[in-house]
C-alpha cells in the first residue's frame, strides 16, 4: 500500500519540498527582497501545520508506514504541531537580529526546515534507523546553523566543539544500537519491544547496549554527564541560532527519549530508571548551581536549561502515561518560556551590539516598563512561582515523580527550584532596581516582533491560569 | 573459525581506539574528525557481523545508511574547519579554548 504510505508522511514531504524550494528559490531572490524568503518558509510552516492537523483529524488511530520504520500517532501529530509553531515564532524573532547583525540570508531558513524535517522524522520514527536518521539530520542542520556566522570567532569554536562532542555522542548511541539489535536480531522498537518482553537476547548485550543508548539520549537532551556542550553552544553561537537550538531540538529531544525508552526499551523500565533519576539528580544540582555564579545571560539560561532538561527527565522515569504526559507537558512549558527569554535578548541587542551580560538588563523598567514586565513573566515563570505556565509544569513532573516512588528526587528537585528562583530574580532585580548604565535609548523592534513578544509574555500567565487544556492536550496524546 | 565473538572484540577494539583518540589526542582537530569515522566504522563492524550471524538483512542495510551519513558529517566537519581555521589561522585542539563550559 504505497499509496497510504505516502499520504501518512505527507507532512514530511511537503517540508523536504519546500525547503528544498526554499534553497534554490533564495538564489533568485535578490537581497533587498530576501523577506520573501522569510514568508515562504513561514508559509511552509502553516500548510504543514494543516497537513498534520488533516491527518490528525482523519484518524485516530496509530498507523505504521515503510515496512513498519515511520509511524503516525496522536502524540507525534500534536508534537510537529508545536514545532510548526515554535519554529514559526523563532523565525518572526530571528528576522529582527538577522537583519541587524548582516546575516539576513536564506541559510538560516533552509538548515532550520531541514532541521524541522529531522525533528519530524525523529518524532514519527518507529525504527532505530529512522530515529537515527532523523537525529543526524537535525544534528548536522544545527551544527551548521551555529556557525551561521563566518567570521565570528567564538561561533566557529562552538560549532567545532558541538560537531565533535555530538558526533561521539551519535557514535555512543548507534554503538548501543547495534548491540540492542544483536540482542534482538530487529531494528523496528515496538518488534524490540516484543522481543524483550518475550525474554530473548543474551542479557549481557542488551546491559551494554542499554547503557550506551541512555548515554547517547543524555547528551542528546543536555543532561549532565553529557552537558559539557550546552553552555559553550548558547554562548558561541548568534543569538537566533542560540533562540532555535533552545527550543525546536528540545521537542525533538523528549520524542528521541519516549521513542526509544518507552516505544522500544519499555520492558526495560526497571533498569533505566535509577540511571535516568541519578541523571536528572545531578542536573537539577549542577545546572542551578552553576547558572548562579554566570554573569553572562546566554550561559545562565543554558545552564537553566540543563536543569529544566533534568525535571522534564523525572516526568519520563515514572515510566506511565501520566509521567510521559507530564513531560511532554513540562517540554512545551519550557519551549514558550525559553522563546521568550531568548527574544528577550534579542530584543535588547542592537546592530553591532549583542547583549551578553546580565548587567546589560540594568534599569530596563525606565527605559521599557512594558517590556520590563514582560520579561519579569518570564523569570517568574521559568522559576516556577505560582499561576505562572512554570509553576504548574514543575508540579506535573514532582507528581509524577512521586507516584513513581521517587520521593527524595523530588524533594531535591523542590530545593532545587528555591535555589533556582536566585538567579531568576536577580534579573529581575537587576531591570528592577537598578540604574541604567548604558543609554537609554527606546528599544527599536518591528512591529510583528514586539506583538509576538508581548503574546508571548502573557502567554506564559494565560497558559498558566488556563494550563488545563495544554495537559488535556498532552495527557490525550498518550491515551 | 572466526565466531561472533572476534567480530564483536574486533569492533569493540576500534571503537575503544577511536574513543580514546577523541580524548587523548591534544594536537590537531583532523585527528578528531578520524576518530569520528573511525567510530562510526567500528559501529559498522557490529551491524555487519550481528546481520552475518543472526541471519537478517536490516543491520546490512543500516550500515548503508550510516555511511551515506558519516560523508554527510565528514562534509561538514571539514567545512566548519576551514571556518574555524580562516578565523583562528591555527587547528590545535588546545588553542580551541576560549569558550570554556
Amino acid at each position: 500500500m504505497m499509496w497510504n504510505d505516502l499520504q501518512l508522511a505527507l507532512p514530511e514531504i511537503f517540508v523536504l519540498t519546500m525547503a528544498c524550494v526554499v534553497l534554490l528559490a533564495d538564489l533568485a531572490i535578490p537581497e533587498s527582497r530576501r523577506g520573501l524568503t522569510h514568508l515562504i518558509a513561514t508559509l511552509t510552516l502553516i500548510f504543514a501545520a494543516i497537513l498534520t492537523a488533516r491527518l490528525m483529524l482523519a484518524s485516530g488511530e496509530v498507523a505504521y508506514a515503510f515496512s513498519d520504520t515511520f509511524v503516525r500517532d496522536r502524540f507525534g501529530d500534536v508534537l510537529k504541531v508545536f514545532s510548526y509553531l515554535t519554529l514559526a515564532a523563532v523565525f518572526v524573532y530571528a528576522k529582527h537580529y538577522l537583519r541587524q547583525f548582516n546575516l539576513f540570508k536564506g541559510e538560516f531558513y533552509t538548515l532550520s526546515l531541514f532541521a524541522l524535517l529531522g525533528i519530524m522524522v525523529m518524532i514519527s520514527a518507529a525504527s532505530m534507523l529512522t530515529l537515527y536518521l532523523g537525529l543526524e539530520l537535525l544534528a548536522l542542520s544545527t551544527y551548521a546553523l551555529v556557525a551561521l556566522n563566518r567570521n565570528s570567532l567564538s561561533g566557529s569554536e562552538a560549532a567545532m566543539k558541538y560537531f565533535v562532542l555530538g558526533s561521539l555522542a551519535s557514535g555512543l548511541l548507534l554503538y548501543g544500537m547495534s548491540l540492542l539489535y544483536g540482542a534482538t536480531g530487529t531494528l523496528e522498537l515496538s518488534a524490540l519491544s516484543a522481543s524483550l518482553s518475550g525474554g530473548a537476547g543474551q542479557s549481557m548485550l542488551l546491559t551494554f547496549g542499554l547503557v550506551f543508548v541512555v548515554v547517547g539520549v543524555a547528551f542528546k537532551v543536555g543532561v549532565v554527564p553529557m552537558h559539557m556542550w550546552v553552555p559553550d553552544v548558547y554562548h558561541g553561537a548568534p543569538l537566533a541560532s542560540t533562540l532555535f537550538i533552545a527550543t525546536v531540538p528540545k521537542i525533538a529531544s523528549l520524542a528521541l527519549a519516549i521513542r526509544l525508552l518507552q516505544d522500544g526499551l519499555g520492558t526495560l523500565h526497571g533498569d533505566w530508571q535509577l540511571m535516568l533519576a541519578i541523571i536528572a539528580a545531578l542536573s537539577l544540582i549542577l545546572g542551578n548551581l552553576a547558572a548562579i555564579a554566570q554573569t553572562n545571560i546566554k550561559r545562565m539560561l543554558a545552564y537553566s536549561t540543563i536543569s529544566h532538561m533534568g525535571f522534564m527527565l523525572m516526568g519520563i522515569l515514572g515510566g506511565t502515561s501520566e509521567g510521559y504526559a507530564a513531560a511532554m507537558f513540562y517540554t512545551l512549558a519550557y519551549v514558550v518560556m525559553s522563546a521568550g527569554a531568548f527574544a528577550m535578548v534579542i530584543m535588547l541587542s542592537t546592530a553591532g551590539h549583542e547583549v551578553e551580560e546580565i548587567d546589560d538588563f540594568k534599569g530596563l523598567a525606565k527605559r521599557s516598563p512594558w517590556h520590563a514586565f514582560l520579561m519579569l513573566m518570564l523569570m517568574f515563570s521559568l522559576a516556577g512561582i505560582p499561576v505562572f505556565l512554570g509553576f504548574f509544569a514543575k508540579w506535573q513532573v514532582i507528581a509524577a515523580s512521586i507516584s513513581a516512588g521517587f520521593t527524595g528526587l523530588a524533594i531535591l528537585a523542590v530545593v532545587m527550584a528555591v535555589v533556582g528562583a536566585f538567579y531568576y530574580l536577580r534579573v529581575v532585580k537587576v531591570m528592577y532596581f537598578d540604574e541604567p548604565e548604558a543609554s537609554m535609548a527606546p528599544l527599536q523592534a518591528p512591529v510583528d516582533f514586539r506583538a509576538l513578544l508581548s503574546v508571548n509574555g502573557i502567554g506564559v500567565l494565560a497558559l498558566g491560569i488556563f494550563s488545563s487544556g495544554l495537559i488535556q492536550i498532552c495527557v490525550r496524546a498518550f491515551s | 573459525m572466526l565466531t561472533l565473538a572476534h567480530f564483536l572484540t574486533l569492533g569493540a577494539l576500534l571503537f575503544s581506539i577511536s574513543v580514546a583518540g577523541i580524548f587523548l589526542n591534544r594536537k590537531n582537530v583532523l585527528l578528531l574528525l578520524m576518530c569520528i569515522e573511525l567510530m562510526l566504522l567500528a559501529v559498522n563492524m557490529n551491524f555487519v557481523a550481528f546481520s552475518r550471524f543472526l541471519n537478517v538483512m536490516d543491520g546490512q542495510v543500516f550500515v548503508f545508511f550510516i555511511l551515506t551519513v558519516a560523508a554527510a558529517e565528514a562534509a561538514i566537519g571539514l567545512a566548519i574547519l576551514v571556518v574555524l581555521f580562516r578565523n583562528r589561522q591555527s587547528i590545535a585542539v588546545g588553542d580551541i579554548a576560549d569558550l570554556k563550559g
